[in-house]
């Protein structure tokens, strides 16, 4: 039907030298992306490599800057989600975008009802729907309420509204990240259905395991510019993570003194086994000693993140023991944690950490006047002597201890941050990319304080995407990939070539070893 | 079935607690098991009733509408000033209130729609407008004395022993029937659903957000109009503090019936039957002459309470089933 339109050497979907720019950040620069009629197309990249810009220019959020856009050879720019779904472009988004309290009847129909004598033609919705469902397995009462479906059937529903709204393209983005392995399995053969329909799907998602399992081509982004586009059949897994994170895998940066070997054979301070929680991270093994700096390093989304919540009990565990100084613990909330002596920067400063409008002194003494209670309040020349040990101690570049913490640089707040946890005297600090959204110079400072930090025998757990930086602090580094912990370095063999391999690899739970 | 019994669960509820409410007065009160009583029962709720099915619809889409006790205030004192003080025909002056409170209600959706403001905000800046237009135009309580009121309250259907049913009563089964077509055979209905379920995915979905918000206040607005029709042919008169927390009542109709006041989920048939449920109360105190009036009050508060516990359970008890195997 398309056939008479567009020879079947013209891409479905063509789009070159697209470029936004957002208050003058380049978002996206000159990208170019074709997809091909019945292919599923990857489209990955790193937090900020321009994925959800290009998708949010293609579905008519976004209007472009420069660049062409082709549809089957005809240029498109779309205004508004409405005249990107006329112009066959659906999508699903991870968080699914239909009503809950709509029956999944009304959700497949909504502004569309099969209309008689002027009224909803409620028989022929529930008719239709059943058969629109028929093909993708799914048989249910179509009368009930989509609420009280999984996610997943939720998530095969919306594709199959798209879908019968003509979509020649599906973009689906990250629509597996909250499902478990069986959907994901479904949801796969419904992508491969739409495939040899003609259907052209872009798929995101961070599961490298599903992008060689599912995937015909990748298209890889980085910092807003294109990377390359390659045949899955044709691209290694090292090859592909070198493309998303931009290394050049070359020799191991400098690393620090790491502490007497005999470290390794002092008991652990925290100890792990088998702790997990479903569909956030699998069940894994980990002892932190003191005065040890632990890693943790992998893409966006393999569960890095999700596994210091479990430690610091802001998620609960489902599976698994924790125990502190050889004793079984519960961790029932971040405040038994801090009871325990853990102390946690957040990744997400302004949303997790910091309290805008409060003074310098006032973040700084937060944590330790928690965990006093606050029916005892610490004297006022206390918390100033904490405030300026710290602000001198840690180089908190501020006029005075009075001033609201959001007038000063990110660096300064990632300092004032630490030092929240710090005045705590904590026994196991982790910190979730401390260096993330800061000026070099207070990057360097930060690494040289972990340094320090271990030295007195603090534990260090810390999250980071800077591969360089976890080479150089850090003793051991658990690598994770897919939600999974696979692999652990210890002493000498930490390098970003050991790191990447292990996030590249495909087997789970091997231990890189050569 | 077990899902659909589900979803009317609140209406089944609903329903019991009228029928099992009515049955105690019966079994109390030997006259009470009347035609007279239902008929009764239907005018003198009139105005409730059809001033809570716009309300139905305005809840439904995730909004709330303050003005409409002061809406019917304004109306009955504008038809009471057009038509004795200016010496309109009455059909006229009914054409001209119903414009203008539609119109209202249709600019209070406006400015939500358009500035994005609060909807409980906008229609309490409403309520105060609408009711101090009232006291402009008079402070007076104005008798209504054109011969067509006379006809229109004579206007009846008998049936029974003594039952009749009034032309309000009439008027407010038939905006019954019309807004349970509304809410479930027309794609506005579907779309005010889908608006007070989640309003972005509405409008992802390609729901028209702003045009169906203005509708449904200028809906509620009209349906308060045609109640103050009716307030000023029960009351005979015009006057500015008419039906002074109408807009409570209402709301509180409507939860009795089973909607959600977050918006999204709910039927316009429960309204109808928690406006008959306060009307019951109301009546029952009546019969029983020696309680104060107050205690109907007091009655519907507690009634309101357990309802809302009740909801609150049931939505408890369907979030912890969880999901339906994805396949079949």
């Amino acid at each position: 039907m398309t056939a008479s339109t567009a020879p079947p050497s013209t891409p479905l979907l063509a789009i070159r030298g697209l470029s936004k720019a957002f208050l003058g950040v380049q978002a996206l620069d000159g990208v170019d992306f074709t997809l091909r009629h019945g292919e599923i197309h990857a489209l990955l990249g790193e937090n900020g490599a321009g994925k959800s810009t290009l998708i949010k220019t293609l579905t008519g959020v976004y209007q472009r800057d420069g660049g062409t856009v082709a549809l089957e050879g005809r240029e498109i720019a779309p205004r508004g989600v409405e005249e990107a779904q006329r112009l066959h472009i659906g999508t699903v988004y991870q968080e699914v975008n239909l009503l809950p309290n709509l029956s999944v009847a009304e959700n497949l129909f909504l502004g569309r009802q099969p209309m008689r004598w002027g009224l909803v033609d409620r028989g022929a919705m529930r008719r239709r729907a059943r058969a629109i469902l028929m093909p993708y397995g799914l048989s249910i009462d179509v009368t009930a309420p989509l609420g009280r479906f999984s996610v997943a059937t939720q998530q095969i529903i919306a594709i199959a509204r798209a879908v019968d709204m003509s979509a020649k393209v599906l973009i689906l983005d990250e629509p597996t990240a909250s499902l478990d392995a069986q959907e994901v399995a479904v949801l796969f053969k419904v992508m491969r259905t739409l495939r040899s329909r003609g259907i052209g799907i872009v798929f995101v998602t961070h599961f490298l395991d599903q992008v060689y399992e599912v995937c015909d081509r990748i298209t890889v982004l980085r910092n807003g510019r294109l990377v390359g586009e390659r045949r899955t059949a044709e691209l290694p897994r090292l090859d592909l993570v070198a493309m998303m994170l931009g290394r050049e895998l070359e020799a191991a940066a400098h690393r620090i003194d790491l502490g007497p070997a005999e470290l390794d054979s002092r008991p652990p301070l925290a100890s792990f086994k088998g702790f997990g929680k479903a569909r956030s991270v699998e069940p894994f093994d980990l002892d932190i000693r003191p005065g040890e700096v632990v890693a943790l390093a992998g893409l966006l989304g393999s569960g890095r993140t999700e596994t210091v919540r479990l430690v610091f009990g802001m998620d609960r565990a489902d599976r698994g023991e924790a125990t502190v100084d050889g004793r079984t613990i519960r961790l029932k909330g971040p405040r038994d944690a801090v009871r325990l002596g853990f102390g946690f920067c957040p990744e997400d400063r302004k949303k997790e950490g910091i309290v805008g409008e409060l003074s310098v002194r006032e973040n700084i003494i937060l944590a330790l006047q928690a965990r006093q209670g606050w029916l005892k309040p610490i004297p006022r020349r206390r918390q100033e002597e904490i405030a300026d040990r710290f602000i001198r101690l840690l180089d908190i570049r501020t006029p005075d201890a009075e001033r609201p913490i959001q007038l000063l640089s990110g660096g300064n707040q990632q300092k004032a941050l630490l030092a929240r946890w710090l005045a705590t005297e904590p026994r196991l600090l982790i910190l979730d990319e401390p260096t993330r959204g800061i000026d070099v110079g207070a990057h360097a400072e930060i690494i040289r304080l972990i340094e320090r930090l271990c030295a007195d025998g603090m534990a260090l757990l810390v999250v980071s995407s800077e591969l360089e930086e976890i080479v150089a602090y850090s003793r051991r580094v658990v690598v994770l990939r897919d939600r999974r912990h696979v692999a652990e370095l210890r002493g000498g063999e930490v390098s970003v070539e050991r790191i990447v391999a292990a996030i590249a690899s495909e087997t789970p739970n091997m231990e890189v070893r050569q | 079935m077990t899902s659909a019994l589900q979803r009317f669960l609140p209406l089944i509820v609903t329903t019991a607690v009228l029928v099992v409410g009515f049955l105690m007065c019966a079994a109390q009160f030997p006259n009470f098991a009347s035609w007279r009583v239902v008929g009764n029962l239907l005018t003198d709720n009139a105005f409730l009733g059809i001033t809570a099915i716009g309300m139905t619809f305005v809840i439904l889409s995730g909004g709330i509408d303050l003005s409409v006790g002061a809406v019917i205030g304004f109306t009955t004192v504008l038809l009471a000033v057009l038509i004795e003080h200016g010496g309109w025909h009455p059909l006229a002056a009914f054409a001209v209130a119903l414009i203008a409170a539609g119109g209202f209600g249709a600019a209070m959706g406006g400015v939500i729609h358009v500035f994005q403001m609060p909807p409980f905000i906008v229609t309490l800046a409403g309520m105060f407008i609408a009711r101090g237009l009232g006291f402009v135009l008079t402070t007076d309580s104005v008798p209504i004395n054109h011969p067509l009121y006379g006809e229109l309250n004579d206007i009846a259907l008998r049936f029974g022993a003594g039952g009749k049913l009034s032309l309000p009563a009439m008027l407010m089964l038939g905006v019954v029937v019309a807004a349970v077509v509304l809410a479930h055979w027309t794609r506005f209905g579907a779309n005010l659903y889908a608006l007070g379920g989640n309003r972005q995915s509405a409008e992802l979905m390609g729901v028209p957000v702003g045009r169906t918000t203005v509708a449904v206040y200028a809906l509620s607005g009209l349906l308060a109009g045609l109640a103050g029709i009716v307030f000023s042919l029960y009351t005979g008169a015009g006057y500015s503090l008419a039906a002074t927390g109408v807009e409570l009542d209402t709301i509180t109709a409507v939860v009795i019936g089973g909607t959600q006041l977050t918006g999204g989920y709910g039927y316009v048939v429960g309204t109808f039957v928690g406006v008959l449920i306060q009307g019951l109360i109301q009546t029952y105190i009546t019969f029983d002459g020696t309680l104060s009036s107050w205690w109907t009050k007091i009655a519907i508060g507690v009634l309101l309470f357990v309802f809302i516990l009740l909801q609150k359970g049931l939505l408890t008890v369907w979030a912890g089933r969880g999901g339906e195997p994805a396949e079949a």
